[in-house]
């Protein structure tokens, strides 16, 4: 039990459970089936009464498009088998890390004792110009979309501002792709469970130049979900919920690229892990492991930068010097990543808790690669990374 | 174009360029921002006047599409860039050269295209 900065009473928080499905094509299932399995899968790895969930915060991004729905609160509540207050959350790509700190803040505020949140995104069931569409929608619609910029479009004007202004090349980032791939081989949820090479990477479609096929996450179908508790409720009913969220923060920045100071940072998620950290009360050199927003290659550089793993420029070369790898001193994705795990877009963001909570609860196929009592961070941005939400994972102290 | 579909702001903007009269949002301390807007961003001061678009800008970073959405599927292969125009930057096709002789730090003047699958007007820029 903490006391918060302004001698208020604040709870810790507790992950109880976390529930995912497989993530890949899964085009006739609509997004509240995919939601209630995650979600279900959630509250049995909690065991829970289901009576004593007391709101639901879910994340999606393109509900609209792919399944025609909108106000889908209530109706994943319902799939559920939950009658309590629900909410949708669309942060973009960020939609279910920005539930995940509302819930993070209602139990803490002692509003709530047991929240369950997460997402899903049905992506699969219309095609890819069509799905291109819709993820466009993240972006500015007057200045940018109107002018033929896709996402792959978004991140590649990234990727070449990143190499003019610090170095790297088309190489360096295709070690990225070839480490998540790898890392996905064990994780059954996972779309992808191949391994690639550099050449596959290099030798792929160009997307949007500098940035090719095998520099872009795949579409997918999928839903995650997590059973928040309070630590209280945690001990009183004798709950196995060993790993704490101890620091949640949020970052905003000006949503098209051209209206920015930086074109190859990521401001938001700097902020965002600032106070992520400072609410924790850790350091970036405290960080043992993370799980990072890898839509595209070049994200993830950014991301490890922006979390202080990294100085600006210096990323880039992080998974060639395997680094970056299972064995190496900073281990980024050890999922898989949304590369190869796949980024059903509403979903990652729980999906990214669910997976440190196994690593560090030991069930996770990699839990073995990482330090005893590690710290472990999840970062999600949404866009090209004006909503980025951070959260800090540990082992509860009892 | 109907009022209905009309996007104030934006589209007067482009009946801006497109006239040669382009314009941005300058607030008193050299910020600037583009339509609509009613506060300056970096500021939060509320006195936007409209100041002249600089004629020609630099290519800061740009990127050829190869894979894009239906309103663009007979566009491919084409150049996005945004392109710095003094105290804002813009984001635009580049026309009148070929892709691969794109480079960043290239001088550019903006302007206004039609896009190739739908006709809609957007911002382009020329050599
Ligand atoms: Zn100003």
């Amino acid at each position: 039990m903490d006391v918060a900065d302004g001698g208020g009473y604040m709870s810790g928080v507790r992950v109880a459970g976390i529930g995912l499905t497989h993530f890949g094509q899964h085009p006739e299932r609509p997004s509240r089936d995919l939601f209630g399995e995650a979600g279900l899968a959630a509250l049995d790895d909690a065991a829970i009464e289901r009576e004593d969930v007391e709101a639901l915060m879910y994340g999606n991004f393109m509900g609209e498009i792919s399944d025609h729905q909108g106000h889908m609160g209530p109706l994943v509540a319902e799939a559920v088998g939950l009658d309590v207050p629900a909410t949708r959350f669309e942060s973009a790509c960020a939609s279910s890390a920005t539930a995940v700190r509302e819930a993070v803040m209602n139990i803490r505020s002692g509003e709530q004792d047991v929240v369950l949140v997460g997402g899903a995104e049905r992506m699969t069931n219309i095609s890819t110009p069509d799905a291109t569409e819709a993820l466009a929608l993240a972006a500015d619609d007057l200045y940018e979309v109107s002018a033929g910029m896709t996402f792959p479009g978004a991140y590649a004007l990234m990727a070449r501002a990143y190499f003019e202004q610090y170095g790297g090349s088309r190489e360096d980032l295709a070690h990225i792709a070839v480490k998540n791939h790898y890392n996905a081989l064990e994780n059954e949820y996972a779309q992808y469970r191949r391994e690639i090479s550099t050449e596959d990477v290099l030798d792929a479609p160009p997307v949007a130049e500098p940035l090719g096929l095998y520099d872009a996450c795949p579409l997918t179908d999928g839903a995650s979900a997590a059973v928040l508790v309070s630590e209280e409720y945690a001990e009183a009913n004798g709950l196995d919920a060993s790993v704490a969220i101890t620091g949640t923060g949020q970052g905003g920045d000006k949503i098209a690229l051209q209206d920015r100071e930086f074109l190859a940072r990521t401001p938001a998620a700097r902020k965002a892990a600032t106070e992520a950290y400072d609410d924790a009360g850790i350091a970036a050199e405290d960080v043992d492991v993370v799980e990072v927003h890898d839509c595209f290659t070049i994200a993830e550089v950014m991301a490890t930068e922006a979390l202080g793993l990294y100085e600006p420029g210096e990323g880039i070369a992080a998974a060639r010097e395997e680094e970056t790898t299972r064995e190496g001193p900073h281990p980024v994705n050890l999922s898989g990543g949304l590369k190869a795990k796949g980024h059903p877009v509403g979903a990652t963001g729980t999906n990214q808790i669910a997976a440190l909570t196994r690593l560090l609860r030991g069930d996770h196929p990699h839990s073995d690669a990482i330090a005893d009592s590690p710290t472990a961070v999840a970062h999600n941005a949404g866009g090209t990374a004006a909503s980025t939400a951070i959260h800090v994972l540990e082992e509860a102290q009892s | 174009m109907s009022d209905e579909s009309r996007d104030a702001g934006h589209a007067d903007l482009l009946d801006a360029i497109e006239s040669g009269e382009g314009y941005y949002l300058a607030c008193e301390n050299g910020h600037g921002s583009l339509p609509p807007q009613r506060i300056c961003p970096e500021c939060g001061s509320r006195e936007l006047t409209q100041e002249a678009l600089p004629e020609e800008g630099e290519v800061e970073t740009f990127t050829v599409i190869h894979a894009t959405t239906p309103s663009f599927a007979e566009d491919t292969p084409y150049v996005v860039a945004v392109v710095g125009l003094g105290p804002v930057g813009l984001t635009g096709q580049v026309r009148g050269v070929e892709p691969d002789a794109v480079e960043t730090g290239a001088s550019v003047r903006p302007t206004v295209v039609e896009t190739e699958t739908t006709g809609e007007r957007t911002i382009g820029f020329r050599p």
